[in-house]
């Protein structure tokens, strides 16, 4: 179990948290080929590593944020609101 | 390979059994093989048995990072049934569960095969409805399968409390389900595939794969650089890793599955019971502990460790089924990363890359599909055409819409 910095509330349980997959995901044009629907749809970079992830303070103030944390040891390394582009991979 | 059998036994006590030989070589890794394997885990093992077995292939390797069986095929709960919704589910898991019931002899190796029923619960009018729809269509898909009273279920399962706060209407039972140790399961298709002439390469971690042109050269591994013309990717929760090396992405995402066992006790539980609404299902083993599972941590990792909100989430789920067991003390608990797609059906047979074919997306329920899965992907390497029980199972699906959304269908649990 781990905590999570609620950019409103502050540190609070896991449990109180929805996870909401990956972020920073960007829905094309409607004319793309299948191929690319598809890679927005279905297909993840899914990284052992860094992870760029969108989380919502669901039992709480209902925020929607993003986080990036360590696929590896769950360390949270930064959090950042839900309208913040994806940071470099280094500042992370 | 020296067959184990009750003569064999008695010869070797004479010697206090010092004698046995190893159930498989370590040799050092070739230059060049035919097909290189990277996973040893079961399907991986079982992709080379069938190779070896079946199409007549031994210039093969299979490349594990760790030791075998120590991915997700040795930490499941070893459930193995067939009863699921769609047609080509169906078909392909009781191909796995008919394997299962042969290849104890064929390998020559005790699989304790224990086809004691899986039992699944309703616990709503809607359940009820949806059990006996789910039922009914394992019925025309050929598979075995028996709606149970609750009065049914009572005989059957007189330590199940009916009662709790979700009461146990109804359920459905498939006779042939059932348990089968995972560990003998690798060790049988690790000797299986040895004694065939495949390689078996423990402590071998690839860490990058060469693709020229398209076309699969060689993978680098921390043993040393190994050429193929034929490399397959079965690597469950780290497919994604594997794929990157290759330069595509795949439609899973990697996340944990718990399980925890209990103090051993007398008999008390002779079938596998699951519940959907409950979100959870146990089983007692041989030796007397009660084996126990729920749902997976909802994020993404590779801790091979569970967090401990999910694990008290499922242990007060089991709690409900069975209150009694809130006197057992848990003696062990873990977790296994397991590959999730969006559709819960796996992905089998070939890939943008030339050569290089790929299992995986098994998620919390390949366990059962380790001698279909090895069997379906060999033919599809030694054919380089998708075998005909896999044809749906393709990752082209994910562009084409024909998906296989099993999770829906079966409420798959496990
Ligand atoms: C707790 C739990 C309970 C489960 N219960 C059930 C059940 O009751 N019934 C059921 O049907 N299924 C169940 N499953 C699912 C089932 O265990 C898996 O779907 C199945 O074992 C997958 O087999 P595999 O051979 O594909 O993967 P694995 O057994 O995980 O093998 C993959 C191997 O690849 C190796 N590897 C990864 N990366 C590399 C690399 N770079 N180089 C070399 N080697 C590498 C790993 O070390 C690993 O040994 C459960 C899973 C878990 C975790
Ligand atoms: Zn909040």
């Amino acid at each position: 179990m781990f905590q999570i910095e609620c950019p409103y509330c502050g540190a609070r349980d896991e449990r109180e948290f929805h996870f909401g997959g990956e972020g920073h995901l960007v829905r094309p044009g409607e004319s793309v080929d299948d191929e690319s629907w598809a890679q927005y749809l279905y297909f993840r970079d899914n990284p052992k590593g860094v992870h760029f992830e969108q989380w919502c303070h669901r039992f709480g103030c209902g925020t929607w944020f993003n986080i990036a944390r360590d696929t590896v040891t769950h360390e949270i390394l930064r959090v950042y609101p839900i309208t913040d582009s994806r940071p470099e991979r280094k500042s992370a | 390979m020296s067959r184990y059998s009750i003569w064999n036994i008695a010869r070797h006590a004479a010697s206090g059994h010092r004698r046995w030989a190893p159930a498989w070589r370590s040799p050092e890794a070739k230059k060049r093989y035919d097909v290189v394997i990277i996973g040893g885990g079961g399907h991986g093992l079982a992709t080379a048995y069938f190779l070896a077995s079946q199409h007549g292939v031994t210039r093969v390797a299979v490349l594990e990072k760790g030791y075998l069986g120590g991915g997700n095929s040795g930490r499941n709960t070893q459930i193995i049934r067939s009863n699921y919704f769609y047609p080509e589910s169906a078909a392909f898991y009781d191909r796995s569960l008919k394997l299962y019931e042969r290849l104890p002899r064929e390998l020559n190796f005790n699989l304790m095969l224990s086809q004691r029923g899986v039992l699944t619960l309703a616990h709503s009018r809607h359940d009820m409805e949806a059990n006996r729809r789910w039922f009914n269509s394992v019925k025309l898909n050929g598979v075995d399968a028996k709606l149970m009273s609750r009065e049914d279920i009572a005989r059957i399962a007189p330590s199940l409390n009916l009662d709790s706060h979700y009461p146990v209407l109804g359920g459905f039972l498939q006779p042939r389900g059932g348990i089968v140790r995972h560990d003998a399961l690798t060790w049988a298709l690790a000797r299986g595939a040895d004694s065939l002439g495949v390689d078996l390469l423990q402590q071998c971690e690839v860490t990058g794969i060469e693709v020229e042109h398209d076309r699969v050269q060689a993978v680098q591994t921390t043993r040393g650089r190994i050429a193929t013309g034929k490399l397959a990717l079965v690597a469950a929760g780290h497919s994604s890793i594997l794929a990157k090396m290759a330069g595509f992405r795949l439609p899973v995402t990697s996340m944990p599955l718990q399980a925890m066992v209990t103090e051993p006790v007398k008999p008390v539980l002779d079938t596998v019971i699951m519940s959907g609404a409950v979100h959870a299902y146990a089983s007692q083993s041989d030796r007397g502990e009660i084996v126990i599972g729920g749902g997976a941590d909802m994020h993404h990792s590779y801790a091979q460790k569970g967090s401990v909100l999910t694990y008290r989430i499922n242990a007060r789920a089991i709690l409900e089924l069975f209150p009694w067991f809130s006197r057992l003390k848990i003696m062990r608990h873990w977790a296994g990363i397991v590959d999730i797609t969006p559709d819960t059906t796996a992905i089998l047979g070939k890939t943008p890359v030339e050569g290089i074919y790929i299992n995986c997306g098994w998620g919390t329920g390949g366990y059962k599909a380790i001698p279909a899965g090895g069997e379906t992907l060999a033919h599809t390497i030694a054919h380089d055409r998708p075998h005909p029980l896999v044809e749906g199972f393709n990752l082209e699906r994910f562009y084409t819409g024909a998906l296989i959304d099993e999770g829906a269908a079966a409420g798959v649990a496990h």
